[in-house]
């Protein structure tokens, strides 16, 4: 599915990013904690999370993650938003709890990529 | 090809700005031409050491070096130092305080990570004097 198709299926307010509505993403990943998306992600282009800091933008620059949701209906500071477009990564935030926004996205076809082994 | 050399300051009093040297050498990486494979090892190793410098290193230097073969960072703190290696090496061992783990780390996963990540890792670490970790990446 495309990330506009994202927004749609969650629906997401975008903070940032427009022009990667049309990108092609196929897999997602939700944690809160970043030490386990940098020890257990791999390839996965979207990440849902409740972590509202610049390191959330940062860990998403380094995996090559190209948007971020924030769950639970949270805003992010304006400089988390700003570093993100410096980074070129779209943002958006849903109200849907963490549970809840990663099964519809799973319902409609996103996967969580690989099996960790 | 020419040797590269690179030189970051990590202030540690600043944890929204840590992560700022690994994107510029991401950047670079990606810049030269780099594999994304090799970037992305090199990124992540970095950031995760980037990290524990601000955390447990009140900040310290990182020096990359690029040469045909291999991307060398050598990340320097004058922390309090390690007592016990191969415990922090444990995936899962901790000592961050709680207000770390309120920002998303301190799980236990960083040293693991950067092993994980580099293809040769070195921690030597003296207690009351600091911490130099070496890590490698190999272009082939």
């Amino acid at each position: 599915m495309t990330l506009g198709e994202v927004k749609t299926i969650l629906d997401a307010q975008l903070l940032c990013g427009e022009e990667l509505l049309d990108q092609e993403v196929h897999t997602a990943c939700g944690s809160d904690l970043m030490s386990d998306v940098l020890a257990f992600v791999k390839d996965q282009a979207v990440l849902l999370t409740g972590l509202m800091n610049q390191q959330v933008i940062r860990t998403a620059e380094m995996m090559d993650i190209l948007c971020i949701i924030f769950v639970r209906g949270k805003e992010p500071a304006p400089e988390v938003v700003e570093l993100a477009k410096e980074k070129d990564l779209a943002i958006m935030t849903t109200t849907h709890r963490m549970f809840t926004a990663c099964g519809l996205l799973f319902q409609s076809g996103l996967n969580g990529g690989v099996h960790i082994q | 090809m020419k040797g590269l050399h690179y030189h970051y300051q990590v202030p540690g009093d600043d944890f929204t700005r840590a992560g700022e040297a690994s994107g510029a050498i991401k950047a670079a990486l990606k810049k030269l031409g780099f594999s994304p494979q090799v970037v992305r090892k090199v990124a992540i190793a970095m950031y995760e050491g980037e990290i524990n410098l601000v955390i447990h290193g009140g900040g310290g230097e990182i020096d990359v070096d690029i040469d045909g073969e291999k991307v060398t960072m050598v990340l320097a703190d004058h922390g309090p130092g390690i007592p016990d290696i191969q415990k922090a090496m444990e995936e899962g061992w901790s000592t961050a305080p709680d207000n770390v783990r309120s920002l998303g780390f301190g799980a236990g996963m960083g040293l693991p990570n950067m092993k994980k990540y580099s293809d040769e890792m070195t921690v030597e670490s003296v207690v009351g004097e600091g911490t130099t970790v070496t890590m490698v990446v190999k272009l082939v």
